[in-house]
């Protein structure tokens, strides 16, 4: 992408009423917020938060502070590990489960009954389970991921057209041939799906797993993620740290899912012309 | 003048002769057993352009998938030029580069570009070199008019492209058959009639057989030396109708004495099958 590219995509009408919308929303908020010291009536809800202004005072005594990054770093660290992991994992059991009928019906009723289990449920097994609570808190951020992109694999490969396959057979392909350029580029645009699915569960887990543990193997602070980050603000009673972490953790999420965007764009450059 | 027609299929090309003997297809859905071919024999010369006309739902597309390889045969049998595709002690053929289907829905791979697309035969024969075979599909494809959309995907061109994509892909396996399955049904009247024409241009340079299923009585004069005319399920000819306009034809065909008399010939055989199919309450497909 060039520069003029880019610029004319910031500047777009779209990019421009949602910067518009996400003002608006911060006006309100202030206004909210600090509803009692101007209208002497405390609003309901927006009256008990923390106004934006302060927050970003907050933030910006937060922007040079090396732990805070260190919790973005661990976060993200624990959600790309447990996303890579259900990728390597969960791709070829989906493909070998969607192309082989035997493992298919071995495995997938085991695999039904596991997946309505939310992955905050294994939290307190995955603490007895693995030897460190990083390896706990990477593995429930797994499931989060491993689940969504197994169906959305199996899905894609058993609705290959069937036809596809047997023009391919006609025009002498092999099965590893059929494999490979049929039903693997089929699959893409369900892989592609599933794994951004997936990335946004792992964000949601990562949080909720980080809280819980408390943070990972430092026991806090250092390694806390920005889970731990949000806890700790609560229990040293800073709101606005609060805040800063679920905004910060938003950010983290719209990058991930951004860039999963852009991968998948380019992996399956067919779909950009529909 | 029906023997000129036939010498005129026949002279240039040597092989693709099909000879479809008594065969029988009965489907066996939860033990109920249902007829979908009956006792059909059809004896089609190498290059003949075989329009098979009937109902929709008749079994015809049962037959295509016969030969293609793509499902059995409960009894009879099949031969591409004296050699067995199906029959008895080979209930279902090998799908082969000798048998291209052209598909009703069309299955181009959307993920190749229409270039690649047609270079995937020859790819997976692997007896070309790939200089080769993109030379060779570059060429095809500017003879078809196709010039300009090798590096397009499939979704970025017109539905009647595509069909042409279709076929030229189909005529790089150098097939002996190609067996189209309504090919046009989803496309309107006017891009028909371009696309028709252009599959006869496209013959007329590589002459092969053509087993080319259709409902479309006008589609089915204008493109074939003979029609079959097939009774409603279970599926057999029933009426046989030479066309005997000379090729090579052009849409001004349509409106020639002959065309309509052949028309009024073939036009009550037709609806009375097709009634027979809408009160047994046939569905589409």
């Amino acid at each position: 992408m060039n520069i003029k590219n880019f610029r004319s995509k910031l500047f777009s009408r779209a990019a421009l009423r949602g910067l518009i919308a996400i003002a608006i929303f911060l006006v309100i908020w202030e206004v909210g917020a600090r509803s009692e010291q101007l209208f002497g009536y405390r609003f309901p809800f927006l009256g008990l938060v923390p106004p934006p202004s302060d927050v970003f005072v907050s933030w910006g005594g937060l922007i040079g502070n090396p732990s805070y990054w260190q919790s973005w770093y661990m976060s993200f660290l624990r959600v790309f590990g447990g996303f890579t992991a259900a990728m390597i994992i969960g791709i070829p059991l989906g493909l070998f489960m969607a192309v082989n009928k035997t493992f298919y019906g071995m495995y997938f009723p085991t695999f039904e009954i596991m997946r309505p289990i939310p992955p905050l449920a294994w939290v307190p097994a995955s603490i007895i389970f693995w030897p460190t609570q990083e390896l706990s808190i990477a593995f429930v951020t797994f499931l989060g991921a491993f689940y969504t992109i197994v169906i959305n694999v199996l899905g894609g490969a058993r609705s290959i057209n069937k036809q596809y396959l047997q023009a391919a057979q006609s025009m002498g392909a092999s099965q590893w041939d059929i494999f490979r350029r049929i039903v693997l580029p089929a699959t893409l645009p369900s892989i592609v799906v599933g794994s951004a699915v997936g990335m946004g569960i792992t964000w949601e887990v990562v949080v909720a797993a980080e809280m819980i543990s408390g943070g990972g193997s430092s026991g806090g602070g250092e390694g806390g993620g920005l889970g731990f980050f949000i806890w700790s603000s609560y229990v040293g009673g800073s709101y606005e740290q609060i805040v800063v972490g679920m905004i910060s953790i938003g950010i983290a999420g719209y990058f991930s899912s951004e860039l999963l965007r852009q991968l998948g764009g380019l992996l399956t450059p067919w779909l950009k012309t529909r | 003048m029906s023997t000129v027609i036939t010498e005129q299929a026949t002279d240039t090309v040597t092989e693709g002769a099909i000879r479809i003997e008594d065969v029988v297809k009965i489907y066996d859905p939860d033990g109920a057993a249902v007829m979908a071919v009956d006792h059909c024999s059809i004896d089609i010369p190498a290059g003949e352009i075989c329009m098979i006309v009937g109902p929709s739902g008749c079994g015809k597309t049962t037959l295509l998938n016969a030969i293609a390889g793509f499902h059995d045969i409960t009894s009879g049998s099949i031969h591409l030029d004296g050699e067995l595709l199906c029959g008895p002690g080979q209930p279902e053929a090998v799908p082969g580069s000798d048998r291209i289907v052209v598909f009703q829905n069309g299955a181009l791979f959307p993920w190749k570009t229409n270039l690649d697309n047609i270079a995937f035969g020859p790819m997976m024969a692997g007896k070309l070199s790939k200089q080769e075979i993109y030379d060779k599909a570059r060429s095809m494809m500017a003879d078809a008019g196709l010039s300009g959309t090798e590096n397009n995907y499939p979704g970025e061109v017109s539905s009647g492209l595509r069909r042409r994509v279709e076929i030229v892909r189909a005529l790089m396996n150098d097939p002996k058959v190609l067996l189209f399955d309504e090919p046009y049904r989803a496309l309107d009247s006017l891009t028909k009639s371009v696309m028709h024409e252009a599959l006869l241009e496209i013959y007329y340079r590589n002459k092969v057989t053509i087993f080319f299923i259709t409902h479309d009585l006008e589609e089915a004069i204008f493109l074939g030396h003979r029609l079959i005319i097939m009774s409603s399920r279970p599926c057999k000819p029933k009426k046989i109708v030479e066309v005997d306009i000379p090729h090579p034809r052009d849409y001004s065909v349509l409106t020639s004495q002959r065309f309509r008399e052949i028309m009024n010939e073939a036009k009550d055989v037709v609806h009375e099958e097709a009634q027979k199919a809408f009160d047994a309450g046939e569905k589409e497909g």
